[in-house]
C-alpha cells in the first residue's frame, strides 16, 4: 500500500508543481493580478536556488538570512513580508499563509527560538537572526518528537495549520505553562484550527510534555 | 501596500531627526517607526496607514526593565510583552500588569509586540479598517460609518459625535491603574507625560490618539514604587475565553487595611475610546469600608456618563458587573 502510493506519487504531476504551472501560465492571461502580487513578492530569486540571472528592481535591499542553519544572501523589496520571503523566495512552502494579518497562527515560525507570527514582520528586519521553520524542525523518518506526537495522536484533520500548530507547540514547551489542557489551550489560542481538531491537538502536546 | 523606504536606526538622536520629518506622528504619517510590527504592518497591508518611510528601531538599546535607586520600575519601549509578563518584578509587584499582559493577544503576538507598540495600538473599529468605509478617524471629515452601523464592540465612555472608536489595549488599561509615566524624546528634547495625559478623546479630531509629535519617541515608561500591601486584579470580558478583545475590562490596584479602602486605582477597558482611569469610581470608594453595596455604588459612578450607540447598550450592565466583580476579587481576604 505504501510503496504503491509511494511510487504513484513520483511518477505524477504534484499538486505544487502542477499549481506553480498555472501560476506561470497566469502571467500571461492575467497581467492585472499578476501584477500586484508581483508588487509584494520578493525581486531577485536567491542566486544558490536559482540557475537563471537575478531580475533587479529599483528599491531592493539587501538582506542576508539565517534559516535554518543556512546562510541565505537575498535581495527583497522591502515590503517583503518573512513569511512571502520564506515562500515565494526561499521556496520553504511548509510555513503557510492563513489570514495573513496575525489572527490564525499558520505562518509561525521561531525567531531566536520564540514563536512569532512571520506575516507580521519584513524580512528585512531579520538580519542575524536564527529562523527556524517547520522544515528545519524535523523531515519524513527523522521527525521531532512534537511532529510524531501530532501523528499519533492524529492532531489535524485537513493540515493546513499544522505546521503552525506544530511550531507554537514546540516553542511552549519552553514557556512558561502549567500542567493542565485549559493551560495549553490557552497558550494555543493563537492557531486556529478551522477542522476543529483541537482535543487531538491538546492530546498531542500533552503527550510530549509528559514524556519531557 | 504602498512601497516605503526601509532604514535600521543605529542611534536615538538618528532615529528622532530622520522621523521629524515627517507631516505628523497621528494617522497619515509618512514616516512611521517600526518595532513590533504587529498593528504597523496589519495597517498597511489594508492601506490603513501609508507610509513612505519606516524606521526600523529594534536595534536601539531600549529593551530593558531595571529598578531605579528610588523604587520606581523602568521598562524599555522595545521590551517585548511576553518579557514584560513574566519579568519577576513585574509579576511580583505589578501584577495587574502581567495579567493585562497575558489577557491580550497570542502567545506569538506578544512576544513581537512591545511596549511601546502597544500604547500606541490602534482601534479594532472594522470602519477605520476598511479603506472603502467613511471614517473620520482615517480620514478626517469623512463621516463615521460606526454610528449607525455595527458598533456594538465601541465606546460608551469618550465618544463624540465624529468617532466611537474604542481603545483595544490590556496593557494600557494596567498601566493607567498603575499611573504609569510615559517618557519621550523628540527633536525638542525629553519629556515626561502621566499616561492619564497622554491619550486624547476623540472630540472633533479623532485622528489624534495622543500628544505625539513628529520625531517624538517612546523611549521607556515608568511605574511608581510599588504599593506591597496592594492587591492587583485585571479581569477582562470577551466574546471568547482567550485571543479576543475586551467587550468590557476592568483594572484594580487595591490596598485594605482594617476594612477600609485605603488606596484604589480603578481603569477600565473595552469600553472608552481611550484607556478610561474612573476618578468618580476611586472618590466613591476611596476610606470606605469594603462592601457589596459600595462597589455597585463606585460602578454606577465610573458609567454615570455612559452613553450606548444602537448595538452596545449592554456594555453598561457588563461593565458594571465587570467593576462589581474586579473590586470584590481585589478586597477578598482569603
Amino acid at each position: 500500500m505504501t510503496k504503491q502510493k509511494k511510487n504513484t506519487y513520483a511518477s505524477s504531476v504534484s499538486r505544487r508543481s502542477f499549481l506553480s504551472g498555472l501560476g506561470a501560465a497566469g502571467v500571461v492571461v492575467t497581467a492585472t493580478p499578476m501584477g500586484a502580487v508581483s508588487n509584494a513578492a520578493p525581486v531577485v530569486a536567491p542566486s544558490t536556488l536559482s540557475d537563471t540571472a537575478p531580475e533587479t528592481l529599483e528599491g531592493a535591499i539587501p538582506v542576508t538570512l539565517r534559516v535554518n542553519g543556512k546562510l541565505i544572501d537575498l535581495q527583497v523589496d522591502p515590503r517583503t513580508t518573512l513569511l512571502d520571503c520564506l515562500r515565494e523566495t526561499i521556496s520553504l512552502t511548509g510555513t503557510k499563509k492563513g489570514c495573513d494579518h496575525g489572527q490564525c497562527g499558520a505562518c509561525t515560525v521561531h525567531v531566536n527560538g520564540r514563536r512569532i507570527n512571520s506575516c507580521l514582520t519584513l524580512a528585512a528586519m531579520h538580519e542575524g537572526d536564527e529562523i527556524t521553520t517547520i522544515e528545519g524542525l524535523g523531515q519524513p523518518g527523522n521527525l521531532h518528537p512534537m511532529q510524531a506526537s501530532f501523528v499519533k495522536h492524529d492532531g489535524y484533520q485537513c493540515g493546513y495549520c499544522t505546521s503552525g500548530q506544530i511550531m507554537s507547540a514546540v516553542a511552549l514547551l519552553k514557556e512558561k505553562c502549567g500542567p493542565a489542557d485549559t493551560d495549553v489551550k490557552e497558550l494555543m489560542s493563537g492557531n486556529i484550527c478551522r477542522c476543529g481538531a483541537y482535543s487531538n491537538i491538546v492530546a498531542a502536546i500533552q503527550d510530549v510534555r509528559q514524556q519531557a | 501596500m504602498e512601497t516605503f523606504k526601509y532604514t535600521k536606526a543605529s542611534a536615538i538622536p538618528e532615529a528622532i531627526l530622520a522621523a521629524a520629518q515627517s507631516n505628523t506622528a497621528q494617522q497619515g504619517a509618512q514616516i512611521r517607526f517600526i518595532a513590533g510590527g504587529t498593528t504597523l504592518l496589519d495597517l498597511m497591508k489594508l492601506n490603513v496607514e501609508r507610509p513612505t518611510q519606516l524606521i526600523d528601531i529594534n536595534r536601539l538599546p531600549l529593551n530593558q526593565v531595571e529598578k531605579l535607586p528610588d523604587g520606581r520600575l523602568k521598562i524599555g519601549a522595545l521590551v517585548r510583552n511576553s518579557d514584560l509578563a513574566h519579568h519577576p518584578a513585574v509579576s511580583s509587584d505589578y501584577s495587574v500588569l502581567s495579567q493585562a499582559l497575558l489577557a491580550g493577544a497570542s502567545a506569538q503576538l506578544r512576544n513581537m509586540a512591545t511596549t511601546g507598540g502597544n500604547l500606541l495600538q490602534r482601534t479594532r473599529c472594522m470602519y477605520f479598517r476598511n479603506d472603502a468605509m467613511a471614517c473620520n478617524k482615517r480620514e478626517p471629515g469623512s463621516g463615521c460609518s460606526a454610528i449607525e452601523g455595527d458598533n456594538r464592540t465601541l465606546a460608551i465612555l469618550g465618544a463624540s459625535k465624529d468617532c466611537v472608536a474604542t481603545n483595544p489595549s490590556d496593557m494600557n488599561v494596567a498601566l493607567t491603574a498603575l499611573e504609569a509615566t510615559i517618557h519621550i524624546q523628540g527633536p525638542k528634547g525629553e519629556r515626561d507625560v502621566p499616561i492619564g495625559e497622554f491619550f486624547l478623546t476623540p472630540g472633533s479630531t479623532p485622528q489624534r490618539e495622543n500628544v505625539l509629535e513628529p520625531g517624538d519617541l517612546i523611549t521607556f515608561v515608568t511605574l511608581p514604587a510599588p504599593k506591597p500591601n496592594s492587591k492587583q486584579v485585571y479581569l477582562k470580558l470577551r466574546d471568547r475565553a482567550s485571543y479576543e478583545f475586551a467587550l468590557s475590562s476592568a483594572a484594580i490596584v487595591a490596598e485594605v487595611s482594617g476594612g477600609k479602602l485605603v488606596f484604589i486605582r480603578v481603569a477600565l477597558g473595552g469600553v472608552g475610546t481611550k484607556p478610561w482611569r474612573s476618578l468618580e469610581a476611586e472618590k466613591v470608594l476611596h476610606g470606605k469600608t469594603v462592601d457589596d453595596k459600595l462597589f455597585l455604588q463606585a460602578a454606577e459612578a465610573a458609567l454615570h456618563g455612559a452613553q450606548p450607540q444602537s448595538q452596545n447598550a449592554f456594555k453598561i450592565p457588563l461593565a458594571r458587573r465587570c467593576i462589581t466583580h474586579a473590586l470584590t476579587l481585589a478586597t477578598k481576604t482569603a
